[in-house]
């Protein structure tokens, strides 16, 4: 099964992309292919990842392994699982600067402390368990053991699901400040478009293991090409309307083990024609910068 | 730095010296083992546990400084007739045995081989049960498969059998070190069953994956982070090993099976037996390391399963 095919996309210095899509559309899997972490049962058939002149996808693992975390860095989804429950959160920390910058856990306990007040967690509680700490707090953990190494490249995966509302707009304005002040490059994981809008520069929007639009955040949100933009964002409430169930887009997502002929997203798409059934639609440039993979788009002959 | 980097006194400071950070991490560790042997104490089967490990421990600590006659000396009487199964009475509380000696100064100095043996063979079975299942579950694959069928076979063999078999191999009678070597090895599989499974479960978990991400090899993995999340299982589940070693000995050396010469309880056990105690009556004999052996045994599992408790964070109150 091809989870995520035909994905491509450029990420500058000091920009961020947020890669947005239903359950199962393969962000994550996009994410994790980029520092080859996918599981056991995954694996990259073809394609580059080119990361400052290396392609991420074909160097040794060992070479990989200064890379990940020194130059590209994760914020895990869930933060309590992603911190280990018997260790103390400043050897956590401390664990990847040990790594990478070939200090001792105490020499590193400085660089600890100063990651911890960029994050806005008093440093005395550094010694604490990630039991002590809540929710909000052990995500603003997270990105603290991700700046450690200064890396260039943030992929923050769904970074605020299972917060609530309040600290969500912390962590993102946490985020985003952070983001600014390093001058880093992020990579925003979410199935949440309010939560792109507010953070991204540029915005992928995956169907079905492939992209179906891209572009900068705001001409996407404000002007969408493509029909299944379209629908997603129909589907959000409005809250100064009526109160009643908001439109949504029916069907289910496409089967990836079978795709359907032509357009991934034609069984659901409301202007669906006969071309659709049959050939797949390239993405077209529908504006400078700003594309759509949909055969409505294509420029007229 | 006053320390000059190569040198041998910059690196002893770096390996033992007591830096700010190493000091805090000191008292944070003792205020830690404080916690946990409070809760231990506190806990109704842990505190009853505890202390009777206290009491047993400090017994065969201080067994040369206690008011006995050595386990040894044969009491004689006038005429140089060895005073041989006498019945409980002031001067001896559990009476004589076949050669005139004081059964009690026997437990008392019997419980020092019997928990010496019971706490190294748990040491080697713990050790090698955890590096076992710690290898098996991680690496999974072959490793797994021929770590897990060497374990089955072990686990279905029937233990006692096993050990007797060993014995006769080894000329019918062990000595101490052969026989904490034997049990060691022979009871390993369950802590590392118990070790196997946790470290599937744990492998699974982000915090592994994320110290992936940060460039952390398999080895390291392993050890910084698996381990010390099976950690208090393998305690736990060693503290419980010590009570099976100690039984195993127990019953080595109720059927003669160990060196002649070696004094712990199954041996006086041995000795009632042979003896004929029950048959004619000499209670104290069989029933007094008889129930040292059974309350030892419970104190361990007491303590074990206290431990398990306390230590494990998902079953940890908080």
């Amino acid at each position: 099964m091809r989870a995520v095919d035909d994905v491509s996309w450029k990420l500058e210095k000091g920009e961020s992309l947020g890669l947005a899509g239903e359950s199962g559309c393969g962000k994550t899997t996009t994410a994790l292919s980029i520092i080859r972490l996918l599981p056991k049962n995954g694996r990259i058939i073809d394609g580059h990842i080119r990361y400052s002149g290396k392609d991420l996808a074909t160097i040794k693992e060992s070479e990989l392994r200064r890379i990940r975390w020194k130059h590209i860095a994760i914020v895990f989804q869930g933060a309590m699982n992603a911190l280990n429950p018997v260790k103390r959160i400043s050897w956590q920390i401390a664990e990847a600067i040990a790594l990478h910058d070939n200090m001792s856990f105490d020499e590193a306990q400085g660089r600890v402390v100063e990651l911890l007040e960029l994050v806005g967690i008093n440093p005395s509680r550094k010694d604490e368990y990630p039991h002590e700490f809540s929710g909000g707090m052990r995500q603003r953990v997270m990105i603290a053991m991700a700046l450690a190494c200064r890396p260039k490249i943030i992929i923050a995966d769904e970074p605020v699901t299972a917060l609530d509302v309040m600290i969500q707009a912390q962590i993102l304005e946490l985020l985003t400040k952070l983001q600014k002040e390093l001058d880093l490059s992020m990579i925003l994981i979410s199935h949440d478009l309010s939560v792109i809008a507010q953070t991204c520069n540029n915005v992928a929007i995956m169907y079905g293991g492939k992209i179906a639009e891209y572009g900068p955040a705001e001409e996407v949100f404000l002007d969408p090409q493509h029909p299944y933009t379209q629908g997603l964002l129909r589907s959000f409430p409005d809250i100064y309307g009526p109160r009643d169930l908001p439109p949504w887009i029916p069907g289910q997502p496409p089967n990836l083990l079978a795709p359907p002929d032509g357009c991934r997203f034609h069984e659901r798409c409301p202007l669906a024609f006969a071309e659709c059934l049959v050939r797949e639609p390239p993405l077209y440039e529908t504006r400078p910068g700003h594309l759509a993979s949909c055969h409505l788009r294509a420029p007229s002959t | 730095m006053a320390f000059p980097s190569g040198s041998v006194s910059y690196w002893l400071r770096r390996r033992f010296g007591i830096s700010e950070v190493r000091r805090e991490k000191f008292v944070l560790t003792m205020n830690r083992l404080k916690e946990i042997t409070n809760s231990v104490v506190h806990h109704r089967m842990g505190g009853i546990g505890f202390a009777i490990l206290g009491f047993f421990v400090t017994m065969a600590f201080i067994a040369p400084f206690l008011p006995i006659p050595p386990p040894e000396h044969s009491f004689l009487d006038s005429q140089g007739n060895q005073l041989q199964y006498l019945q409980p009475s002031w001067e001896h509380p559990f009476g004589t045995d076949q050669m005139g000696r004081d059964i009690l100064s026997r437990v008392i100095w019997g419980s020092r081989v019997s928990l010496l043996v019971g706490f190294l063979a748990s040491v080697i079975a713990g050790v090698l049960g955890t590096a076992v299942g710690l290898v098996s579950g991680f690496s999974g694959g072959w490793h797994d498969e021929v770590l897990m069928r060497i374990n089955d076979i072990l686990l279905s063999l029937p233990w006692l059998a096993l050990l007797i078999v060993l014995a006769q191999i080894l000329g019918g009678h062990l000595s101490l070190d052969v026989i904490i070597l034997t049990i060691g090895l022979t009871s390993w599989n369950f802590t590392a069953r118990v070790v196997r499974a946790q470290v599937l479960t744990v492998k699974e978990r982000v915090f592994v994956e994320r110290a992936k991400a940060s460039g952390a090899s398999n080895a390291t993995i392993l050890r910084k982070h698996i381990f010390p999340n099976v950690f208090p299982l393998v305690f736990a589940n060693t503290i419980l090993t010590v009570a099976v070693a100690i039984l195993s000995e127990a019953t080595l050396a109720f059927l003669g099976k160990v060196d002649v010469g070696t004094l712990s309880w199954g041996v006086v056990l041995h000795e009632a037996e042979a003896s004929g105690a029950a048959l004619n009556g000499w209670w104290a004999w069989i029933v007094m390391p008889g129930l040292s052996l059974v309350i030892v045994i419970l104190g361990f599992s007491l303590l074990g399963y206290a431990l398990d408790e306390i230590l494990n964070p998902k079953l940890r109150e908080r």
